[in-house]
């Protein structure tokens, strides 16, 4: 999965270490400066990521194309969703 | 044109229906969240979840925007001024070490440039006039909006009809009719609003995400800027301040003792040149921390306490080893016994 992620994505953020909300943060300033349709691939220790990615692409509609753990590290696809 | 309006929102039960009686409207919605570094999730994820059940926290604000369809902007003031607000605010304090009125005004500001930004018509929150003891009295929520620079575009959709009437509701982009009349501490209209509007998710107890508000927390966050020259505080320091048991030794020494093992974690990142790194070598114990330059004394009086905490409580003497940079030293202490010290002691 992982190397099939990264060749897809159009950039890594990796967010080991810091906490909520910091890692949301960071990723939709990432996310905003991207275009639409890329995809990012977010990395993350924090262990309420995986609810808080999936809120957020809820309330921002970006489209959450994956999410799974590898090790303690946890990971999302995200696909930047048209303009509104 | 449908009404635009930024929320302050918290994901708690107020801010929630505030925002779906706006959505009633038709409005349109943009909804922000603060982050103060004050957030207690932030600390319990940390530690891998909550103490009380281990659970890992939701961050409800965000639940909120996934579940309602609005997209909510997480904006971070840990960097800003804000930390010397805190410090030192204007409007006091309120039970702890939670200055409301000051943070309050300091958001607002910071969510009025987000308007101006949008182009919105108003920005609302969730509050309810008389709910809160300080923060939301009539007077502290004229106080609040008009030092913010939001006079007549803060909107108090749960409060409304209570209050003067804003800019969009005189417009006519808000139907003022159909906001809502609600005031003081009890939760029952609240409640009922909540099931007219289908609103089943949302945190029990409301709020409680600051730590500003927690008693322990504002003990030791009041000792800290009690003892020092300069009224400051750095944002790395709050999740020390949040962390194991604290000791004031000295006017300037103090100890801290990790209570669990993922304090342990957090205390070592703290152990840099500045700081002391304290630990029993020879039993299972806390990792301690001791800032300032203790004397002998006071080296000893750490040492026993951080001896009491570990598994050779009982025994007749302890090794404590301390290290800072390149600086090493043991001592063979006896474990502190005598609580009343130790009361005395405790932040
Ligand atoms: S509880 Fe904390 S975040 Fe909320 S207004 Fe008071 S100080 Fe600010």
């Amino acid at each position: 999965m992982e190397p099939l992620a990264r060749e897809i994505a159009d950039r890594t953020l990796d967010t080991s270490g810091t906490f909520c909300p910091v890692p949301i943060i960071e990723t939709a300033k990432a996310v905003r400066a991207m275009a639409p349709g890329e995809r990012l691939l977010l990395v993350g220790t924090d262990p309420g990521i995986e609810s808080d990615i999936e809120a957020w692409c809820r309330s921002t509609k970006n489209a959450l194309e994956r999410l799974w753990r590898e090790g303690k590290s946890i990971r999302a696809l995200v696909r930047k969703a048209p303009p509104a | 044109m449908a009404a635009y309006g930024i929320g302050m929102i918290s994901g708690g039960l107020d801010s929630t229906l505030a925002t779906r009686l706006l959505q009633e409207q038709g409005v349109r919605i943009k909804a922000i969240n603060f982050y103060t570094g004050f957030c207690i999730t932030e600390t319990q994820r940390r530690l891998g979840g909550r103490q009380r059940d281990g659970k890992v926290p939701r961050n409800e604000a965000l639940r909120m925007g996934g579940d309602l369809g609005v997209e909510v902007e997480l904006v971070d003031l840990s960097e800003s001024g804000y930390l010397d607000i805190v410090a030192n605010p204007r409007y006091g304090y309120g039970k702890n070490a939670n200055p409301c009125i000051d943070c309050r005004i300091f958001m607002m500001a910071r969510a009025r440039e987000i308007l101006e930004r949008e182009g919105a018509d108003f920005v609302y929150t969730g509050e309810v006039l008389g709910q809160r003891p300080k923060s939301q009295r009539r007077d502290a929520l004229g106080l609040i909006e008009k030092q913010s620079g939001l006079a007549g575009r803060l909107l108090r959709p749960l409060s409304a009809k209570l209050l003067p009437p804003t800019i969009p509701e005189i417009e006519g982009k808000l139907d003022r009719e159909k906001l809502l009349a609600i005031s003081g501490r009890s939760r029952k209209a609240q409640m009922e609003l909540a099931e007219r509007l289908g609103v089943v998710d949302y945190p029990q107890p409301a709020g409680g995400c600051c730590f500003l508000t927690d008693e322990s927390f504002g003990r030791k966050f009041h000792d800290l800027l009690d003892h020092r020259e300069l009224r400051k505080i750095e944002k790395d320091e709050i999740v020390l301040l949040a962390t194991g048991r604290h000791f004031r030794l000295a006017p300037k020494v103090k100890l801290v003792v990790g209570r669990t093992e993922g304090e342990n974690v957090i205390l070592e990142r703290y152990a840099d040149e500045t700081r002391w790194r304290l630990e029993t070598p020879d039993q299972l114990g806390p990792l301690a921390l001791v800032e300032g330059e203790p004397d002998y004394e006071q080296r000893l009086l750490a040492s026993r306490i951080v001896a009491r905490y570990g598994q050779g409580r009982e025994q007749a003497e302890v090794v404590v080893a301390w290290r800072r940079g390149e600086d090493e030293d043991q001592l063979a202490v006896a474990p502190l016994a005598e609580e009343q010290t130790l009361d005395e002691l405790r932040v």
